[in-house]
Order: C-alpha cells, then sequence, then structure tokens
C-alpha cells in the first residue's frame, strides 16, 4: 500500500542541520522532517569537543583568524565565500544556540567556556586560540537536543523512522521523496514544494570509523542515481584518535586541554611534523604522522597504535615545556579532576571500551575514518547544484555533512562541523521556504515509487545468495587499505576493480527477511547498495587528482598542485563508471600557501 | 571464547506470535559488545533477528535491552563483563513489537509532556549570551547527560504496573529544565509533576539509578522535583 502526503518543505535527516533547517522552514511553510532513526540518535549527538566561534571571551580572537585558519586548514580548497559566512555567522549562531537554551559550558565570568582546538590559532602569535565553544565533552549532544526541543515547542512535523530511499524530480525540479515507514514497510510519497537533504555522511564505508551504522551514505547515493554529481569525494577525514580496532572517537579537546601523543619510544613525536602548535595540528597533518610513526616501527608494542596521553603528570610536563598560560598569564597545569570535568565522556569510554583509565594509563588510538569533505554540491545558499557553472536544481537544498558547500575544502578543522550545520542547516531552511512561498507543488510522476519498488523487489526477489556482510566487510577492508589516509595510483586502481566486482555480487544479495515490518535486512542491503556506490565514486574521483593536498595524501604525487589541481571535482555515477568534471575554487582574499603547522 | 546466547525472538508476522528464545553459540572475544555479538548472529546466521542499533558507543539510546535481566544498551555491555551465558530481551513495559523493537511513542509522549526547552524569552540587549555561573551551570549538568534510551523507564516497578505514571526519564528531563537559572518555567513543570501520574507515584526503588547507563543520579533528581514541590 502506498500513502501520500504533501508538505510544502520535506525535510530529510533530523540531526543538527535537519532540525535547524525545519525550525526555520517551519516559521514560514508547512514542514515536515523524515528520519531513519528517532530524532535523538542522530549522529550529531555524538560530536564531542566543541563548536567553532570566534567570541574571544577568553582571550583576543577574531573572525578573520577564524575564516583565514579554516581557508588555510582547508588546504586552500575550501570556497573563500563560504568560508567567510560561516565564519561571520558563527558568533551570532552560537548566542543563538544559548538563547534557545543551549547548556554551554560556562567561564567564572558566566560567559560561554571556550578550549583550544586543532588548526584554530591567533593569527599574530601562530599559537592555538581558545575557540571552540563547548559543554563538556558532550557539545553535539547538547545541540541535538536542544535543536530537538525547540522543534517540540515550534511544534514540527516529524515522521520518525521513516527512510527515505529516493528523491523525486520531475523536469529538473524536485518535487518530493519516497519513504518507507519501518514499521509498516508500507511506502509513503511526500509530495513537496521544496526538499532538503540532511542525511549526514557515510564513514561506514571504511573498516576503522568513528560513525554510526546509519552512515551509510543514503543522500549521496541517491542523488547520484537521479544524475546529480557528487563533489570532493576524494576528501574524506581520518580523524587521528580513535580508540584502536573499534575506531571510537577521542575528542581532539583532550589535545586542546594538554593530552599528548606518544609513540613506543615514549618521543611526542607531533614535534617533529607541526613544531609550532604540535599536537594541535590540523587533523590530516596528525592521521599522516601517526601513520608514518607506525610504518617506522614506532608503533607501541610494534602495533598499529601509539597512545593518547592526557594523565596530568605528561600534561603538565608538556605545558611546562611549552611555556603553556592561561589567560591571565598564569602557568597552565591541571589536576585529574580538573581532567576528568572537561572531558568526562571520554574517561568514560575509555573504561569502557578499553579497561584503561585515562588519568592513571594512556589511551591506545588509531586514526579512524570520521567526516565526508565531499558531498551533494551546493551553493552559499544551500541550493542544490548540478554542473561546474552552478546551476541551480530549483527546489533542492542540502546541508551538513552530506553537503559539499565546501567550506571544509580538503580538511576540516575540528568544531567546523557543528559551526557547518547550525549555520547551513537555517540557511536551507530559510531558503526553503522562501523558496515554497512562491512556488506551486509540480505534479508528481504517474507511478512515483516505481524506482525504489524496484530496487527492493529485486534484493527481494534474489535468490543468488550472496550474504551482505560478506560483501560489506570486502569493501570496507579494501577502502581502509587502498583508498584511506596514504594512497597510490595502483591501490585504488586495485579499489575501483574490487568495488566494481562487489557491486556485480551485489546484484545477487538475497536476504532472509522477507517480511514488511522492521525489516531492517532488506534496509540494511538497501544501504549497502548506497555504501558500493559512494565507494566508486570515491575511489574514481580520488585516483584522478593527481596531487596531495589535505586528507588526499598520495605517495606518488607527494605534492599539492595548484596550477592543475586548486578545483573541485564532481562526479556522475553511470551504472558502474564514473564520469568527472572540475569546477574551480572561490577565491576571496587568501591567495594559496605552503601549509605548516 | 565460547559464548551461549539467549535471545528473546517475537514476530507475528512471521508467526511467531508468542515470545519464545533462540540460542546460539558463538566464538567472541571479550572484548565484544554484546552488539557485536548481535550483528554477528544478524549477518551470519538469522537476518531476521531484530534491533535498534546506530553510535554503538553508547550516546545515540538506540539499543537499550534487557542483558542478563538488567537493563543496558548492548553497545555499552562487553562480553568479559557478563561471562559466557548472555540472555537478551527487550526492555519491560512497553509494547515488544518485533524481536528487541520496543514501541518507544508511549515513552516519546511522557517526554514531550514536560515541556521540554527552556522557556525564556528575554535575551540580552547586546545579544550576546545570558550569563549563568559555573555553580548554576552545575546544579543541572548531571541531566543533561540523558540519551532518552528508556533504560531507567522500563527498569522501573510502578512504570510497569501503571502506565500513567510519566517513568524516570520524563521526570530528569523535566529537573533539566526546573534546576536551570535561565528557566522560568518551573512551575509549570512542577505542576504537571505534582498531579496523578507525576513524580509522587516513585517509590524510590533505584532500579532507573543501576540502569542508566549515563551514570545519571536519577533517583536522586526525582527526589529533588519531590523536594521542589513541596
Amino acid at each position: 500500500m502506498v500513502q501520500h502526503h504533501q508538505h510544502e518543505v520535506v525535510i530529510v535527516g533530523a540531526g543538527g542541520a535537519g532540525l535547524m533547517a525545519a525550525l526555520y522552514a517551519s516559521r514560514g511553510v508547512d514542514t515536515a522532517v523524515l528520519s531513519k532513526l528517532y530524532p535523538t540518535r542522530s549522529h550529531t549527538g555524538t560530536a564531542q569537543g566543541g563548536i567553532g566561534a570566534a567570541l574571544g571571551n577568553l582571550e583576543p580572537d577574531k573572525v578573520d583568524w577564524h575564516t583565514f585558519d579554516t581557508v588555510k586548514g582547508s588546504d586552500y580548497l575550501g570556497d573563500q565565500d563560504a568560508i567567510e559566512y560561516m565564519c561571520s555567522q558563527a558568533v551570532p549562531v552560537v548566542y543563538e544556540l544559548e538563547h534557545m537554551g543551549l547548556p554551554f559550558s560556562r567561564n567564572a565570568d558566566g560567559k560561554i567556556a571556550q578550549r583550544r582546538f586543532g588548526g584554530h590559532t591567533n593569527n599574530e602569535t601562530k599559537q592555538p586560540v581558545l575557540r571552540a565553544c563547548y559543554a563538556a565533552d558532550r557539545t553535539g549532544h547538547m545541540i541535538l537536543q536542544t535543536l530537538f526541543q525547540q522543534c517540540i515547542k515550534n511544534k514540527v512535523n516529524f515522521y520518525d523512522e521513516f527512510h527515505v530511499l529516493d528523491l523525486l524530480i520531475r523536469d529538473g525540479v524536485a518535487n518530493g521523496v519516497v519513504a518507507v515507514e519501518l514499521a509498516t514497510g508500507d511506502l509513503h510519497v511526500f509530495h513537496a514544494k521544496a526538499v532538503v537533504f540532511a542525511t549526514g555522511g557515510h564513514g561506514r564505508i571504511w573498516e576503522v570509523t568513528s560513525n554510526a551504522y546509519a552512515y551509510t551514505g543514503d543522500g549521496v547515493a541517491i542523488t547520484l542515481r537521479r544524475g546529480l554529481p557528487a563533489q570532493d569525494l576524494e576528501f574524506f577525514q581520518f580523524h587521528p584518535t580513535g580508540i584502536y580496532r573499534m575506531g571510537i572517537l577521542i575528542t581532539e579537546g583532550v589535545r586542546g586541554e594538554g593530552g599528548v601523543l606518544v609513540n613506543n619510544k615514549g618521543e611526542r613525536f607531533m614535534e617533529r611534523y607541526a613544531p609550532t602548535v604540535k599536537d594541535l595540528a590540523s587533523r590530516d597533518v596528525v592521521s599522516r604522522a601517526i601513520y608514518l610513526e607506525v610504518r617506522d616501527g614506532n608503533g607501541i608494542n610494534g602495533k598499529r597504535y601509539v597512545y593518547l596521553d592526557m594523565r596530568p603528570e605528561t600534561v603538565n610536563k608538556y605545558a611546562e615545556l611549552d611555556g603553556r598560560k592561561n589567560p591571565d598569564g598564569s602557568a597552565y597545569r591541571a589536576t585529574g579532576e580538573q581532567l576528568l570535568s572537561k572531558v568526562p565522556d571520554i574517561v568514560d569510554f575509555a573504561r569502557t571500551y578499553l579497561g584503561v583509565d585515562p588519568i592513571k594509563e594512556p589511551m591506545p588510538i588509531q586514526p579512524t575514518a570520521h567526516y565526508a569533505m565531499g558531498g551533494i554540491p551546493t551553493n552559499v545558499h544551500a541550493e542544490v547544484i548540478s554542473d561546474a557553472k552552478g546551476s541551480v536544481v530549483p527546489g533542492l537544498y542540502a546541508a551538513g555533512e552530506v553537503a559539499c558547500v565546501s567550506v571544509h575544502g580538503a580538511n576540516r578543522l575540528g568544531t567546523n562541523s557543528l559551526l557547518d550545520i547550525v549555520v547551513f542547516g537555517k540557511e536551507a531552511g530559510k531558503r526553503a521556504a522562501e523558496y515554497a512561498k512562491g512556488a506551486q507543488y509540480k505534479p508528481l510522476e504517474e507511478d512515483p515509487t516505481a524506482f525504489v519498488r524496484q530496487q527492493l523487489d529485486r534484493i527481494l526477489s534474489s535468490a543468488g545468495g550472496e550474504r551482505l556482510v560478506n560483501i560489506s566487510e570486502e569493501m570496507k577492508m579494501k577502502m581502509m587499505d587502498d583508498v584511506g589516509v596514504f594512497r597510490t595510483a595502483q591501490g585504488m586502481q586495485s579499489a575501483e576493480q574490487k568495488i566494481r566486482e562487489l557491486r556485480q555480487r551485489y546484484q545477487k544479495i538475497s536476504v532472509d527477511d522477507h517480511g514488511r515490518k522492521f525489516n531492517s535486512d532488506l534496509l540494511n542491503a538497501w544501504e549497502l547498495g548506497c555504501m558500493l556506490d559512494v565507494a566508486l565514486t570515491t575511489a574514481v574521483s580520488a585516483e584522478a587528482r593527481q596531487e596531495s593536498r589535505g586528507a588526499h595524501a598520495r605517495e606518488d604525487f607527494p605534492k599539492r598542485d595548484d596550477p592543475n589541481w586548486m578545483k573541485h571535482t564532481l562526479a556522475w555515477l553511470e551504472g558502474d563508471q564514473v564520469k568527472l568534471d572540475y569546477k574551480p575554487v572561490a577565491v576571496t582574499k587568501y591567495q594559496p600557501m605552503e601549509r605548516v603547522y | 571464547m565460547l559464548v551461549f546466547l539467549k535471545i528473546y525472538r517475537y514476530n507475528p508476522e512471521a508467526g511467531r506470535t508468542k515470545p519464545s528464545y533462540d540460542t546460539y553459540n558463538v566464538d567472541a572475544q571479550p572484548t565484544d559488545r554484546v552488539l557485536d555479538l548481535l550483528e554477528h548472529i544478524k549477518g551470519r546466521i538469522d537476518g531476521t533477528l531484530s534491533f535498534r542499533r546506530s553510535c554503538a558507543h553508547g550516546v545515540c539510546g538506540s539499543d537499550a535491552m534487557r542483558i542478563n535481566g538488567r537493563n543496558m544498551l548492548a553497545c555499552k555491555v562487553l562480553v568479559k563483563d557478563l561471562g559466557s551465558q548472555i540472555t537478551v530481551e527487550p526492555i519491560l513495559g512497553l509494547p515488544v513489537l518485533k524481536d528487541m523493537i520496543v514501541d518507544m511513542e508511549p515513552f516519546f509522549a511522557s517526554y514531550k509532556a514536560m515541556m521540554p526547552y527552556l522557556v525564556n524569552e528575554d535575551v540580552p540587549a547586546d545579544g550576546k549570551e545570558r550569563l549563568q555561573s559555573p555553580e548554576d551551570r552545575e546544579r543541572f549538568d548531571d541531566t543533561t547527560k540523558c540519551i532518552l534510551c528508556a533504560a531507567c523507564t522500563t527498569s522501573c516497578p510502578v512504570f510497569w504496573s501503571d502506565n500513567q505514571y510519566v517513568g524516570p526519564a520524563a521526570i530528569v528531563t523535566a529537573h533539566r529544565f526546573i534546576f536551570d537559572s535561565r528557566d522560568q518555567a518551573a512551575g509549570d513543570r512542577l505542576q504537571i509533576l505534582s498531579n496523578h501520574g507525576g513524580v509522587f507515584r516513585c517509590r524510590t526503588a533505584f532500579n532507573c539509578t543501576e540502569a542508566c547507563p549515563r551514570e545519571i543520579h536519577v533517583t536522586q533528581a526525582i527526589a529533588e522535583v519531590k523536594q521542589a514541590i513541596r
């Protein structure tokens, strides 16, 4: 049975970007939010360390510094007009979150507390700056809760556990989505004037990841299947500090509070890779340093991990060596109790999953697949674009991790993802509502669920006997080995070949569950199809880029190549071929320079 | 190590109209999460096994279950802490829909009844943040940690027997706002919670505090709300 609904704006995804969009869109027009999870389960809730804004609550800071740090962090691939906009909105949007009720941690004077984070600096002294506004080490949780609460207050319509499987486009104009209701298995058509995609990322295509099970690239895959391009997928961030083998994130805030990375010789090796900011270099730089340490035999016990050490004696030793000062000029020193109060969840994770008390023992960590800089291409107004000229797809918006504005370029700075979701979520909501006010419902195709039924029926009717878990594991391992922190042409070609094979085998996938209610077996299989599409597009985009920039580090092309490659990739998936085009980077006032920390 | 798993199954659509248990022997690492074992069974043995999960590290609140008789998050308990015999069942007191999946709607309805949002339209004239001292912020810190997993509410014997009772999680939410120095609607929330179904249904069993995977002092929070009403 197919059920029909009509809402002027339909938002897909209920994390920070989707909820912020919903708050703003619902002020003007009839709005609905669809999410495959209950909103409070969204991945925004796992963000820990903070949201970047140059409030200057503890020491001088400037929007311009935040802007430059973000441009530099992006390795000059970020669009500078978009970065200027995001950083200029950072200060008011953080105050707005506080006004909504977000329980930020506080300084002694009652203002919002701020901490250091990788790549965020005082541009004059080049030293790390206190810019990350935080609520202990659960800033994302508090953003998600606060926005959800505001949506309840404002009576936003939610369709919880509605998994969107298709985007409807007619004559080039977005006019709805198709979703399956998990509880019943029924298909629902949502007829809309405007659609906002805020579906999050796709880190689950790698073996070791900080990402939730839900992060399967649905949004990018759905738009690829509808003939739209994906931008800059070769840029995927590996966060330096994931719990060894499990990938669970340990916030950069630990290093912001004074924690250091140590190899098997007891050496604080980041001094060699980033002499000025050391452990607070940008994430791509730190992840590569860890890989190189392990390759050189400096992993702990010869294994593929190093230590993240936040014991007070270690923190204080290096704070003294670095001459680190508090804002009042006194020497920085920390007690175990103070560190515990700054990052309580991290202490809990370490105790639960490692059996380690991080105040007493160092934590084994390795880089973990964390964040998609690439995604659905949009302009600075969150409007989805369909080509290198920037042609807008009327009625279609994207925001948050699924989108590529691009404010993160080749590498995202910590705290800028939470900023991105609230700034561009808001923009998407406002723009979608404005558009919807002046638009008519464009008639639906005669059989709008045909494409979804075709995809699901193929999985349900297959007798091929391929188990999805086998395909999934092989994909994740291959992506980790050959499209990970370091890359070569040979490795990426073998990855492309492997993913193409897996996509063939995927045609023979069969599931055990043929019921309608809560059929997660079927939907996991559908999600695997999304991941394979995104993985192939990522590998091909990466192989084509013959340079090293940000998170894309090639051993066979170790240098950044601005004359040839300071441009964004656009990739279209056609069958098992990926077609590429390129679009220029928007440069306002920052000319590319060598990037050192 | 070999683990013997006993898992609750219920799926009327597929003819399993009466709750029953399936058993599995699984080769596990001591550091495996129970969620890893469930994923293994679903992926390798029986794809029809159904449960909710997302973040897999105790933050999103999707996978609260009864594990060896106690409410826990399947992603936050390791095999080594349970031993080689593990029983997994759905949380109690909410209608079971399929295997470990329960109907969460009554739970979220109670949450929404608490006015779960800051009430305060006054913002500083300069547009900046309202000030709040670290001590005032600390006053409600514990209850901001709630992830709405329902482990507390569905461990509560009063909730099992009285579906009018809003349950511990809703009170934790109310507490988070009642004791926030910025909020102006404490009186309204206390009024709601002084009614039948409110905070005085609590019989201080402490199950909720033991069940909370975020280590929130739930019973204490409830006591503080009771005290605020008196």
